[in-house]
C-alpha cells in the first residue's frame, strides 16, 4: 500500500542543516492503522507531512498505490492528494464556511457537481455523527466536534489512506478516545489505511495495528503493537510503554516487596492477547501446594487483544514452588523469576 | 433658527458639493479595494513562504507601494497633473481627482490588506493544499474569505482617509465639501459655510465607519 525508502529530509538554515528524517524505511498494508509515535523533535510531523508532500522530501522515494509520489509533477501531485485525506491537531477548519461548507470544500475543488456535493456531504455529516449540526460554524462546535468536521472533510473525496497529524493531542481524554472510536469505526467500515502520528502511548494502544517508533528522525523499533509493548527493545520505547502500563513508583515498590516478601519467589507474569483469559493463577493453587500471593497487576487492552503483566508471590515448601513455576512456563504466559526491573 | 446658525448656507450648493464628495468617495473607494487587493495579495504572495515566493516581485511591488505611500498626497495631486490629463481627458472637476486618490489611497490600503493576510491560519492554507487545491483556488476560496473581517476594517479606515483626500483634492478645483468649505466659507469669511461643511462630513465619515463597522461584524464568524 505505502512503502518508503531511504525518506530523507533536511531543513537548511543559516547556522546549520537540521536532519529531521533520516533515510527511513517503512511499509504500511493496505487496510491497516499505523502509528508512528516519538517524543517531538523526533521528526514524526515532518514525516506525515512528507507523505503527501506538504514537506518536500530531499531524498527518498514514497509509493502509495503502486504511484511514485516523489516523482509526480505539481498538478499530477495536485490530483493525487485528493486520494490522501490528512487531518490536524488544530483541525484547520475554514471559520467562514459551516460545517456543511467545510466538509464541501474538497468536493469542490475536485470539481464535483453541486447536487452530488450535497448528498455527499448529508452523508458524511451522518456518518462522523454531527447530525442537525450542518448549518454551524467551527466556533460553535467543541473540539470534538471540529475533528469531527476535519474527519468528515479528509473522507470526503473517498481517499485511500488518512493522515492523522497529532489529531487527538489537542482534545481532553474522554473526546480522545470518542475520536479514537470513530477512526476504528471508519477504518473496519470503509477499510481505509490509516497513519496516524502522536506522542501519546495510549493512541497506538487503543487503535493501532502496528507501530514504529521514531527518534532522531529514525525509526528505532517497529511491529506489531503487542509485540511491541510486550518486548520494547529500545530505552525510548520502553518510556513510551511505560506511559500506558507504568507506575512511576514501580521500581519502589519491587524494592519494597522484595523487602516484605522474603518467603518463596516473586515472579512477575506477562499476559498477552487470549492467555489473559486463562485462569491462571487458581489452576496453580489448585494443582500445587503453594499460596499465590497477588502483589500488582494491570491488563491494557489493545487493538490486537489485551495485554498485561502481574507481579505474584509463591510462597510454600521449595519443590512445590519449583514445580508450579516450571508448570507456568509451559502455558503460554511468559514468566519472569526475582523480576529486577 | 437654522438660519440665524447658518445665515450664509444654501442648500442647494450643498447638497451638489455633498454629490461631489460622496462620488469622488465612493469611486475611490472601489478603485482602491481593488487595486488594493491586487498589490496587498502580490506583497503577501511573493512574501517569504508565500505560494509565490518570487523576490524581484516582492521587492519591486513593495517599492511601488512605499514610494506612493510617501508621498504627501498635495503633490501626488501635482505630479499625476499630465497621467490625469492623459487618463480623463479633463484636470478639472471631480473625475480629475480620481486617479490621484486612488494612486493615493491604494498602497495604503495594500499593506493593511498584507496584515489581513498575514492573519489567515497558516494551517487553514496547508488543509486546502493537503485537499489538493490550486493555488487560485487557496487565494479565491481561503485567503480572501478568511480575511474578510479585516479587509472590510481595512477599507473602512482607507475610506476615511480618502474621505480627507477629496477636501484636498479642492487645489484642482475638483469640488466636494472641502474644496466648497474654502472657497465659498473661508475666502468669504462665511464660517457658518465651514462648520456646515465639517459638519456633513463628519456626518459622512460617520456612515462609512457604521457601514463598516456593521460589515465587519456581520461577515466575522469566528
Amino acid at each position: 500500500m505505502i512503502s518508503i525508502k531511504d525518506l530523507t529530509k533536511v531543513f537548511k538554515t543559516k547556522d546549520q542543516d537540521v536532519l529531521a528524517v533520516d533515510k527511513l524505511n517503512l511499509s504500511i498494508d493496505k487496510g491497516e492503522i499505523y502509528g508512528v509515535i516519538g517524543y517531538s523533535g523526533a521528526g514524526k510531523s515532518t514525516f506525515i507531512r512528507l507523505l503527501n508532500r506538504l514537506e518536500e522530501p530531499t531524498s527518498g522515494e514514497i509509493e502509495l498505490n503502486d504511484q511514485n509520489l516523489t516523482g509526480l509533477s505539481k498538478s499530477k501531485l495536485r490530483v493525487a492528494r485528493q486520494e490522501i485525506g490528512m487531518i490536524f491537531q488544530h483541525f484547520n477548519l475554514l471559520w467562514s464556511r459551516t460545517v456543511f461548507d467545510n466538509i464541501a470544500f474538497p468536493l469542490e475543488i475536485a470539481g464535483v457537481p453541486k447536487q452530488k456535493r450535497e448528498s455527499r456531504v448529508n452523508e458524511l455529516i451522518d456518518l462522523v455523527g454531527l447530525s442537525g449540526r450542518g448549518k454551524s460554524y467551527p466556533s460553535q462546535l467543541s473540539g470534538g466536534q471540529k475533528q469531527r468536521v476535519g474527519i468528515a472533510r479528509a473522507l470526503a473525496n473517498n481517499p485511500k489512506v488518512l493522515l492523522c497529524d497529532e489529531a487527538t493531542s489537542a482534545l481532553d481524554p474522554e473526546t480522545t478516545d470518542s475520536i479514537l472510536d470513530l477512526l476504528v469505526d471508519i477504518n473496519e467500515k470503509l477499510g481505509l489505511t490509516i497513519v496516524l502520528i502522536t506522542h501519546e502511548m495510549h493512541v497506538i494502544r487503543k487503535i493501532c495495528h502496528r507501530v514504529a517508533v521514531m527518534e532522531s528522525g529514525k525509526v528505532v523499533e517497529s511491529g506489531d503493537v503487542l509485540d511491541v509493548f510486550l518486548h520494547p527493545k529500545e530505552k525510548v520505547t520502553k518510556r513510551f510503554v511505560d506511559q500506558v502500563m507504568g507506575d512511576p513508583d514501580r521500581e519502589n515498590s519491587l524494592d519494597v516487596i522484595n523487602e516484605n516478601y522474603r518467603a518463596g519467589e516473586v515472579i512477575q507474569l506477562h499476559f498477552v492477547g487470549e492467555n489473559t483469559n486463562q485462569a491462571l493463577i487458581s489452576d496453580v493453587s489448585r494443582r500445587f501446594a503453594v499460596n499465590v500471593n497477588i502483589l500488582h497487576g494491570k491488563i491494557t487492552q489493545t487493538q490486537k487483544g489485551a495485554y498485561g503483566t502481574m507481579l505474584v508471590q509463591i510462597d510454600g515448601e521449595e519443590t512445590e514452588v519449583k514445580q508450579a513455576i516450571a508448570y507456568m512456563k509451559t502455558t503460554s504466559v511468559e514468566v519472569e523469576v526475582s523480576p529486577d526491573v | 433658527m437654522f438660519e440665524q446658525l447658518f445665515p450664509n448656507v444654501e442648500m442647494e450648493d450643498m447638497v451638489e458639493a455633498t454629490n461631489e464628495t460622496l462620488y469622488m468617495t465612493s469611486v475611490s473607494v472601489a478603485g482602491t479595494f481593488i487595486l488594493g487587493l491586487v498589490l496587498g495579495l502580490l506583497l503577501y504572495l511573493s512574501g517569504p513562504g508565500g505560494i509565490w515566493q518570487n523576490k524581484p516581485l516582492n521587492w519591486v511591488t513593495a517599492a511601488f507601494v512605499n514610494v506612493f505611500r510617501a508621498i504627501p498626497f498635495i503633490i501626488l495631486i501635482l505630479l499625476l497633473f499630465p497621467f490625469t490629463d492623459f487618463l480623463m481627458g479633463t484636470i478639472r472637476g471631480p473625475g480629475a481627482a480620481l486617479p490621484a486618490l486612488i494612486i493615493g489611497g491604494a498602497p495604503f490600503y495594500a499593506r493593511l490588506v498584507e496584515i489581513a493576510l498575514k492573519e489567515v491560519d497558516k494551517g487553514v492554507i496547508e488543509a486546502a493544499k493537503s485537499m489538493g487545491a490550486r493555488n487560485r483556488t487557496i487565494i479565491f476560496k481561503v485567503l480572501l474569505p478568511e480575511s474578510m473581517p479585516a479587509l472590510i476594517s481595512g477599507i473602512t479606515v482607507t475610506a476615511i482617509a480618502l474621505i480627507s483626500y477629496t477636501a484636498v483634492a479642492g487645489v484642482i478645483g475638483a469640488g466636494g465639501l472641502g474644496d466648497f468649505a474654502y472657497f465659498y466659507g473661508f475666502q468669504r469669511r462665511a464660517f457658518d459655510v465651514v462648520a456646515f461643511c465639517t459638519i456633513l462630513i463628519i456626518i459622512i465619515v460617520f456612515v462609512f465607519q457604521f457601514i463598516g463597522d456593521f460589515l465587519s461584524r456581520k461577515l466575522d464568524k469566528r
